[in-house]
């Protein structure tokens, strides 16, 4: 399998401590900060660059050249610094950072063309215009609603990689595949236990625990990702209920 | 590589993550009944008794702080209390996932809120009233604030069951001096089910928070769920009857929801006397009235047997009259 962007394959190489990429933006330390970056970026470009093509309507160019300005800014101009977790979630004030820099998009964009201060980073807009194509829903929702969604389809694209890869090393791929055709595949949930079974050559009580286990691990691994995405615990506990209690 | 998932994707994920693992339980999922503030709740079969039953279970809470304790004391403190209008806990513990559920009566019913338009009388509607204070009464009486008492946390069943709901925001008090029924008998907090109030924080539900716990002030005793109900005794009435309110039950309610809580009811039993002496037709203590009102009372009380005194001398009077000369 190939690297959506080499940010995210990268990171793939850390460990999966807990920690927060809040305080890893604001450390000392440049790797801690490039780590903490890596991680923020992996999650959030596509929401960022689909809430611009959606949203703000921005055609494919000048919201690949807004996207990377955005990330570009995020560390020159320390916006991650000003963010306080009193006042609003992360995910809030990226999105709210996100319009401000499309109402300045004349400057933005001309900085981005002319190439020569911004590091442009590796990102497959590529397989994010393809997903454009696939969504269900369009630009319909409010703005909020949008950027949650696809932080949420972002967050869990990541952890179901984190899931396979793990899953992989345990010996357990199967279980990740149960998963895949339960959960993920449209069409799956429609198979009884017995089917499945039958289709993977294991009893059906393998099923029932195998899918647990699969399951539990994700829910695992969601909290983790998003634990590492808040700056307080309070944050968390909100974000984890919109993203896992209710729906968007 | 990061892949593509749909709308229906994501939403089974988070159906996926977000169900209770029942592994190695005797439970078997069968739908989500509700989203609350930290948990969900789920309808389950208890494959052990053949019956379903509710299951609660935090959402979040399996890192630091301290939810899952406090979803373990919300069933504790539910199974202390032991009454028809009071929810009762069958089972607690911790799932295959570290998240902490319980289990409890499922209600089948409908919550107030959403049943009020189907009682249309106003005695109907204080009846139900009645039932609420007899819950909270009986509650404080073994030291448990609920803290969150609004129309949507009471259900009401096909047979009339009336049941206080969602303790989760309940705060356990020392009733050391006796029940916590009086404003003196509230000792200092031992304990709180749902978030604290050591910081200031507001937990709550607006229109139906007393003004001390909107101000996140940490001494709230009895008296907050006395306002409460005041504000559920101000949604029942709306709407209940063409006429206007009756002076003594606005005055009830004007006592019970006070903004100082030293001029509120003592204790919900009073309130509750006090709704039942209105239906009685007898004074309340919350409206002084006067010699007229009070004649007029009586006379509304005792309407029967004046009419029948009437009737009675109406027709001696006729036959008086229309005596054979």
């Amino acid at each position: 399998m190939t690297d959506d962007t080499s940010i995210g394959g990268v990171r793939q190489q850390f460990p999966s401590t807990p920690w927060s990429v809040i305080e890893g933006t604001r450390s000392p330390h440049a790797e801690v900060r490039r780590r903490a970056l890596d991680t923020l970026i992996s999650a959030y470009w596509k929401p960022v660059y689909k809430y611009i093509r959606l949203h703000w309507k921005k055609e494919n160019e000048p919201a690949k050249d807004l996207t990377q300005e955005f990330f570009a800014r995020l560390v020159e101009k320390g916006l991650l610094a000003r963010f306080d977790p009193d006042r609003a979630r992360l995910r809030t004030y990226l999105r709210v950072c996100v319009d401000g820099l499309v109402m300045n998009e004349d400057k933005a964009a001309q900085r981005v063309k002319r190439g020569g201060d911004v590091t442009l980073l590796p990102l497959d807009f590529e397989s994010a215009e393809g997903e454009l194509h696939q969504l269900e829903v369009a630009a319909a929702c409010n703005p909020e609603e949008l950027f949650s969604r696809e932080f949420a389809r972002s967050l869990f694209g990541l952890a179901l990689e984190r899931l396979r890869r793990e899953l992989k090393e345990k010996g357990k791929s199967l279980h990740f595949e149960l998963l895949e055709l339960y959960d993920i595949e449209e069409g799956g949930q429609q198979l009884t236990y017995d089917e499945v079974a039958r289709r993977f050559r294991i009893k059906p009580t393998d099923v029932t625990n195998y899918l647990a286990y699969a399951r539990r691990e994700f829910r695992r691994i969601v909290l983790d990702e998003l634990h590492a995405m808040t700056a307080t615990e309070d944050e968390f506990r909100r974000e984890a209920q919109t993203l896992l209690g209710v729906k968007l | 590589m990061n892949r593509w998932l749909s709308d229906s994707a994501v939403e089974r994920l988070r159906e996926a993550a977000d169900s209770p693992d029942l592994a190695g339980t005797r439970y078997r999922l069968i739908d989500k009944l509700g989203q609350g503030g930290v948990g969900g709740v789920f309808r389950v079969e208890d494959t052990a008794l053949d019956r379903q039953v509710a299951l609660k279970v935090i959402t979040v809470g399996d890192r630091e702080s301290n939810w899952p304790a406090r979803l373990l004391q919300e069933a504790r403190v539910i199974a202390k209390l032991e009454h028809p209008g009071i929810v009762p806990v069958h089972d607690a513990g911790v799932l295959a996932d570290g998240r902490p559920f319980y289990t409890m009566k499922l209600v089948q019913g409908k919550r107030l809120d959403e049943h009020i338009a189907t009682i249309p009388g106003l005695s109907d509607r204080l009846r139900i009233f009645l039932r609420i204070c007899d819950a909270v009464a009986f509650a404080h009486a073994r030291g448990v604030l609920h803290r969150d008492l609004k129309p949507g946390n009471v259900m009401v069943g096909p047979f009339g069951e009336v049941l206080v709901m969602d303790w989760g925001l309940s705060k356990l008090v020392g009733t050391s001096s006796g029940p916590a029924t009086g404003q003196g008998a509230v000792a200092p907090v031992a304990e709180t089910v749902g978030p604290g109030t050591a910081h200031g924080s507001v937990f709550g539900t607006p229109g139906y928070m007393a003004p001390e716990q909107t101000r996140g002030e940490t001494s709230v005793d009895a008296r907050a769920d006395i306002y409460s109900l005041g504000a559920v005794l101000q949604f029942l009435l709306a709407d209940a009857s063409p006429s206007p309110i009756p002076r003594a039950l606005a005055a009830v309610r004007r006592q019970a929801t006070a903004a100082d809580p030293a001029d509120r009811y003592p204790s919900v039993q009073e309130l509750a006397d006090d709704i039942a002496h209105f239906l009685d037709g007898l004074a309340v203590s919350a409206y002084p009235e006067g010699p007229l009102a009070r004649a007029w009372r009586w006379i509304v009380r005792n309407r029967a047997w004046i009419l029948l005194l009437l009737a009675y001398m109406v027709t001696r009077a006729l036959l008086i009259f229309f005596r054979p000369r």
